[in-house]
């Protein structure tokens, strides 16, 4: 067939159009949806508790993924750094994916335990009081701000219909645990678990020691 | 005279006003943003003015409102011209142009309200997206309908450029939109994780594939041998160039994702890929830059031209840089850090909209029926300021990358790190201020042309009437 006849012909371009680009992603991304060690959780990673899975959807929401990575790649300059690199299976239950493309800000992936509580609070809220070099924005906002539990029920019930394990009786437990939490303290609740639950990780204590953030 | 023997150049003329407005718009957007990252406290307190949540409105800004409505003005005037016949549907072309702003606007408000996907380049919530979606059907169907009703039996070269970046962006746009709403502006992605990012980085590579690269490629087999008054260097080349361009981007994607936790052969799928791309890539811009061949004096008197030239040795410049960082070695140094912004500026100021700028400028004129636009001089003052503001913004960020990911991996002689986190951010400062100033500069230019076209279009006032398709004898 000589190309002039597809030239002339708009069906029979737009057909072997949509099959040249159809293959590079139905070879990438397909095989990626049956191989265990990519869909099913690493051990000891479970489904976001609700008021960490309130602190994922300010961080998505505020943009955070803009500065801050969610992956440590498997070089020493990264696992000194920043911890254990990180394994697919500790991702499972991440809607959206967060790893991020761009480093103005440290990675968070393993952020969990490394600051108090109040640490992050303050940081939040006014940056430069703990770091006085820092260029993140500060976060004022987010404090007076409550988390509406009835809104967190209804983001964990179209999770479950997506798939992920949160039973009825879990949902139904959330408001409880919702009330009077502001959107603040759900973003450090989130902060805080960061990389905390794969259990087959070397000890946090051994990868970061020595390593400056 | 009967409308359907005359060009339907209402539609064009609203998108290339929109292209101008949407440009300035977009690029303060980006000044503001690279301001806020020296001066964090600029818009202190003011949630909606945020850089997280601006960030995304400066990107979606540029690629889709400036360069969609860029996209949308040339391929409807181009398609006409090579048909020679009237869009499909001036009711259906009025949609698209409505919806598309309806889209821009949207976003203008979602977006600093914080209700966003969280996927780059992707951001818009569940009731935009499919919006986006009927708006890119429509634009289907009147692009490849007037295709269909032609005149002229082959279908010109440009034309097949913008149908697999029209075709392609439908596919793209669907597969990573695919989610569950969770109440009117929240939705999860049906895809989690590892898959989620595969599937993300297909998307967002492609959408600089075939709407940064493929669509504007489209705007150059037509306006530079226009401009130039040239033939295609290449026919031959042209479709090599189309089909190997076409079926090899759509492999690329994952080296946005190198050293990740996606599997080893996908990232080496991705980055063998990415390498053979730049035959296609460097393709194109030979077959453009050549047409200008026993015509390179022209350069010397029309700005419009070498904005065109200029646009393509960026995009030759950027499109060798890219497989050169997905190389993996050469991405553990440069992910992550500012010369990925580098990269993609070369390639968006560079190529992107000095391509769109040239085209507007041979555009405007014959949209209103006049022989030049009002000022030359104003296009020789915005081609020095995009070409200069350019050139800063990104050597100033190749700097500033080279030197993040060197202090990065820096180690003392004890095996620990040599430099803090916020020691190399410190360091960096002097680079964001350049960057800043590039970024101005380039946006003053777009001052000039929004000038520039105010007036021309005052000079022509009453004298634009509708263009009569070139009938057989």
């Amino acid at each position: 067939m000589s190309h002039e006849a597809i030239e002339k012909n708009i069906g029979l371009m737009a057909v072997l159009i949509l099959v040249v680009i159809s293959l590079g992603g139905l070879a990438q991304i397909v095989p990626l949806m049956f191989r265990a060690t990519i869909v099913e959780p690493a051990d000891g990673v479970e489904p976001y508790s609700p008021i960490r899975l309130a602190g994922r959807d300010v961080y998505v929401a505020e943009g955070c993924y803009n500065c801050h990575s969610q992956q440590i790649r498997p070089f020493r300059s990264e696992t000194e750094r920043y911890g254990h690199y990180s394994v697919a299976g500790e991702f499972v239950y991440d809607r959206p994916f967060q790893w991020g493309s761009k480093r103005t800000g440290p990675d968070v992936a393993r952020v969990g335990g490394k600051y108090s509580d109040d640490w992050h609070r303050l940081h939040l809220i006014d940056p430069r009081a703990v770091v006085p070099d820092s260029n993140m924005p500060a976060y004022p906002w987010l404090a007076e701000r409550m988390v509406n539990p009835a809104t967190v029920q209804r983001h964990m019930r179209a999770l479950q219909r997506l798939g992920d394990p949160y039973s009825d009786a879990d949902i139904e437990a959330a408001f409880d645990q919702l009330v009077g939490v502001t959107e603040l303290e759900a973003l450090i609740a989130y902060l805080q678990g960061m990389g905390l639950e794969w259990t087959g990780q070397r000890a946090a204590a051994s990868a970061t020691a020595g390593g400056r953030q | 005279m009967n409308q359907s023997q005359t060009y339907n150049d209402r539609v064009v003329r609203q998108f290339a006003i929109m292209t101008v407005v949407w440009g300035i718009v977009g690029m303060l957007v980006g000044v503001l943003i690279a301001a806020q990252l020296i001066w964090p406290d600029l818009t202190h307190g003011i949630a909606w003015l945020s850089y997280g949540r601006l960030r995304p409105l400066h990107t979606n800004a540029v690629i889709f409102a400036f360069g969609g409505s860029a996209l949308f003005a040339t391929s409807y005037y181009v398609v006409q011209r090579t048909c020679q016949t009237r869009l499909f549907s001036d009711a259906l072309a009025a949609f698209t142009f409505w919806g598309w702003q309806v889209v821009i606007v949207g976003a203008a408000i979602s977006l600093p309200l914080g209700k966003t996907m969280g996927k780059e380049y992707a951001e818009l919530e569940w009731p935009l997206a499919l919006l986006v979606a009927a708006v890119w059907v429509v634009y289907a169907v009147v692009f490849f309908g007037t295709i269909m009703r032609r005149k002229i039996k082959h279908i010109y070269v440009a034309n097949w450029f913008y149908g697999a970046y029209i075709l392609t962006i439908a596919v793209l746009h669907i597969v990573n939109n695919l989610s569950m709403p969770a109440g009117l502006w929240k939705s999860y992605p049906v895809y989690s994780g590892a898959v989620d990012a595969m599937v993300q980085w297909w998307y967002g590579h492609n959408a600089v594939g075939f709407f940064l690269t493929a669509g504007f490629l489209g705007m150059m087999y037509y306006f530079v041998p226009r401009q130039a008054n040239r033939p295609i260097y290449s026919y031959r080349l042209s479709i090599v160039h189309f089909w190997s361009l076409i079926a090899i981007y759509m492999w690329a994607g994952p080296h946005h994702l190198h050293y990740t936790s996606l599997p080893d052969w996908a990232q080496t799928l991705g980055m063998v890929f990415s390498i053979i791309l730049l035959a296609p890539s460097w393709g194109g811009m030979i077959n453009g830059v050549m047409t200008l061949s026993g015509a390179w004096y022209k350069l010397r008197t029309d700005p419009i031209l070498r904005f065109m030239i200029v646009a393509l040795s960026f995009y030759g410049m950027s499109t060798f840089e890219g497989p050169m960082m997905s190389i993996k070695t050469v991405n553990s140094l440069s992910h992550y850090t500012d010369w990925t912004i580098g990269h993609v500026h070369a390639g968006a100021l560079g190529w992107v909209a000095m391509i769109s700028i040239g085209s507007l400028y041979t555009l405007f004129p014959r949209l209103w029926g006049v022989d030049k636009m009002y000022s030359i001089k104003a296009i020789e003052w915005h081609f020095w300021t995009s070409t200069i503001g350019t050139v800063l913004y990104i050597t100033a960020m190749w700097a500033a990358g080279l030197m993040q990911g060197l202090m990065w991996r820096t180690f003392n002689d004890d095996g620990t790190l040599t430099y803090t986190f916020i020691e190399v951010l410190k360091r960096t400062e002097p680079y964001y201020m350049l960057r800043l100033l590039g970024g101005v500069i380039f946006l003053s230019g777009m001052f000039f042309m929004a000038w520039n076209v105010y007036k021309t279009w005052q000079s022509a006032a009453g004298r634009s009437k509708a263009i009569a398709i070139p009938q057989p004898a």
